[in-house]
């Protein structure tokens, strides 16, 4: 539909007619672009990436469990509850806000929905549907609270973590603790279903051949508009390196247990996000809100509703996580979301390449992020250091991913990609 | 004070009596100002006359203590950005307002992408070149960042911007302060594009003569009041300056003063002979 009535004379693509452009064409073009781009502090993913690796190898050197099977299964299956969460940090820090209270809110609905199925026999699906009410009103709160009181997040939140953790405690009651029954959905979703071997393959074939196409629709579009595209062997290359590194982790994966459905689920929520982020209005949005306010409303955005938005969808995952986290334990307890939850879904995001200056960032961040705080919990219990061990490296890991947001933001507004 | 409505054309727009205060800043006082379709306004003012302040409240950026806007023949409250937008008035605001962490094409069409539940970002980024284009922008990518870009580039990006949708109604807050004279001369062809397509252009300058060469009428402001209306073709720029400045002696005092002694003396005759009129 987009195909000019008149195509130019085949010179330059419409995008590449500057002479100051400097021509990256092939896949020598593209690798030459990304280390620009790194260079002048659009870093991304690299440096979780990276650290994964540095992680990966330090802890197998040390005990050669780490890279076992059972050990990654594991391992995968404890990240998916604070990914989560994670991802809807990510989605307020993109508007270049916060919530510190989505652990509190986590155990608080974890704990709605255990009272609600244990206790009173609600059937699992309403009361996990009134969790995820409960969380809305909570989200629309902080909303409201920014938008019409001016009331920063960072204390409204920080008020909410404690009002929420006192209702949970209150929900709870002197029990304590609600047992989550083994045979029941919620548990046997975060613990006990897993893919079948032959089903995680047809998926990660799914997932390549998904990439491929959508790659060369966009390719075929652009060609047909006169733009500069990828090229296809970069496309094929691409697709065909991510069919191997699935299919052999599946493989992996498969030797032990397998793929859980929760991981398939935590995968599928951040495609969507990622999806929402960079291909809808909504997440336009989120990215001009969090970059500059101010000119987003003058161009017609209604910035009070993507705020609201952005602490719904966060509180809503927070709950979603709280949920799935007390569905690994088959418990919701009074420390459920409580202790290192809150700070691991922040860190995460931000160890993932989201800015906690706002308007940059992606879904892929709390994947990634999730697995570094994972990584070095595994690692370091496998190492039986106790958690105070693991607070300080996190906490260190953390630094040195908001020193490298910082650097990068330095480096962008010197190389002028503020 | 209104001089000179030529018949023919449709008033667009048209303000009376608009007010303005921050505080115990009186930044607009009952400000008139009329637009016709196919008619280029310049408003000049010195800094601080209230200049900005207006464009805003015509963007529902801010809105108007009092007074009235009526657009098209109608009566219209301007809440908020988008009903300016909704109601095909466009702007270019003096700081721009660009988003600087999104790139040419998505601050381009911010708030009015193509196809909000599937973005389509070739669409969008051919109209985006052809936009360009028009302007004879020298953007070498539009796939960067506005952050990346020179003064001039962004000035060009925000006009390209207010291009997009149908607006009626294009204000552009001193769109030439960062444009060389190759610009600027592309700026102001476009103005007259603008005006030669029917649509009303309000714009604000420092440079008298691109408003001497582009504009059909001259608002001055001063202090936030209406302070002098000319006819862009005839006035001098002695006499704009004048009434810029507030010189006590220009044409629109010693007109003032004129038309006062006129109306004392015929009051005080009407005074002694009474009588003898009707
Ligand atoms: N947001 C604001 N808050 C308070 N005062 C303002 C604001 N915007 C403008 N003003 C005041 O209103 C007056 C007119 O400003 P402005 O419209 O920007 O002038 P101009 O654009 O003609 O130079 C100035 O005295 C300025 O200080
Ligand atoms: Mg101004």
């Amino acid at each position: 539909m987009t195909t000019p009535t008149t195509t130019p004379p085949r010179t330059a693509a419409l995008d590449q007619s500057d002479e100051r452009l400097r021509q990256s064409e092939g896949l020598r073009g593209a690798l030459k672009s990304f280390l620009d781009s790194v260079r002048a502090g659009d870093v991304g993913a690299l440096p979780v990436v990276v650290g994964l690796l540095l992680i990966g190898t330090i802890f197998q050197a040390l005990n050669p469990v780490f890279l076992s099977s059972g050990n990654l299964v594991n391992l995968i299956l404890d990240s998916c509850a604070v990914g989560v969460i994670s991802l809807g940090i990510v989605c307020v820090l993109l508007v270049g806000e916060i919530d510190l209270s989505v652990g509190s809110v986590s155990g608080f609905t974890a704990a709605i929905v255990a009272v609600l199925f244990v206790r009173h026999n609600v059937n699992w699906v309403l009361a996990v549907l009134i969790a995820c009410v409960v969380a809305c009103v909570i989200g629309l709160l902080y909303g409201v609270l920014l938008t019409k009181f001016g009331m920063p997040s960072f204390v409204s939140s920080l008020s909410g973590l404690l009002a929420f953790l006192g209702l949970q405690l209150a929900l709870l009651g002197t029990q304590g603790s609600v047992n989550l029954p083994f045979d029941s959905k919620i548990v046997g979703f975060a613990q006990l279903d897993f893919v079948p071997p032959w089903l995680s393959y047809v998926l990660a074939a799914l997932a390549a051949v998904a990439l491929f196409l959508s790659g060369y629709e966009t390719m075929v579009r652009r060609r047909r508009a006169n733009l500069s595209a990828r090229p296809l062997n970069l496309l094929v290359i691409r697709s065909v390196a991510l069919l191997i590194a699935l299919e052999l982790l599946f493989w992996y994966l498969n030797q032990d247990r397998g793929v859980g459905w929760m991981v398939v689920f935590f995968v599928t929520l951040v495609l969507a996000l990622n999806y929402a982020i960079t291909r809808t209005r909504w997440g336009r949005s989120l990215l001009a809100v969090g970059g500059n306010a101010e000119a987003a409303r003058r161009s017609g955005i209604n910035v009070r509703n993507v705020y609201w938005s952005a602490f719904v969808l966060c509180s809503l995952l927070a709950a979603v996580g709280g949920i799935l986290a007390a569905g690994r334990l088959a418990s919701a307890n009074l420390s459920s979301g409580t202790g290192d939850v809150n700070l691991n879904a922040i860190a995460a995001a931000v160890i993932g390449g989201t800015s906690l200056f706002g308007g940059r960032g992606s879904a892929f961040s709390a994947l990634l992020g999730t697995l570094v705080i994972a990584a070095i919990a595994s690692g370091l219990t496998l190492l039986n250091l106790d958690s105070s061990y693991r607070f300080v490296i996190t906490g260190l890991v953390l630094a040195i991913a908001v020193a490298i947001d910082s650097l990068a933001r330095k480096s962008r507004v010197s190389h002028g990609r503020a | 004070m209104t001089t000179m409505p030529s018949p023919t054309r449709t008033t667009l727009l048209s303000l009376r009596g608009v007010s303005k205060t921050f505080g115990a800043v009186n930044a607009l006082t009952d400000i008139d100002l009329d637009v016709d379709a196919g008619e280029v306004v310049a408003i000049v003012g010195d800094n601080g006359a209230g200049k900005s302040t207006l464009v805003k409240v015509l963007a529902g950026v801010h809105q108007a203590d009092s007074g009235s806007i009526t657009f098209d023949g109608s009566d219209v409250q301007i809440a908020d950005p988008s009903a300016a937008i909704h109601l095909g008035i466009a702007t270019v605001f003096q700081d721009l307002s660009l988003c600087e962490n999104l790139n040419v094409v998505e601050n381009l069409f911010l708030g009015q992408e193509l196809s909000p539940l599937r973005l389509d970002e070739v669409a969008m980024e051919v109209r985006s070149w052809e936009l360009l284009r028009q302007l004879s922008a020298k953007i070498p990518t539009v796939r960067i960042p506005i952050a990346s870009l020179s003064g001039g580039q962004r000035q060009t990006v925000a006009i390209a911007r207010s291009l997009l949708g149908d607006p009626r109604v294009i204000i552009l807050d001193e769109p030439t302060a960062a444009l060389g004279v190759a610009q600027t001369a592309e700026v102001l062809d476009l103005i007259e594009r603008l005006r030669e397509r029917g649509l009303g252009v309000i714009m604000i300058s420092h440079n008298m003569e691109d408003v001497r060469a582009v504009a059909d009428r001259v608002v001055v402001l001063r202090l936030g009041r209406n302070n002098g209306e000319f006819d862009a073709h005839t006035v001098s720029s002695s006499e704009v300056v004048a009434a810029i400045t507030g010189a006590t002696d220009n044409v629109v005092t010693r007109r003032r003063d004129r038309l006062q002694n006129l109306e004392e003396q015929s009051g005080m005759a009407s005074s002694h002979d009474g009588k003898e009129t009707t």
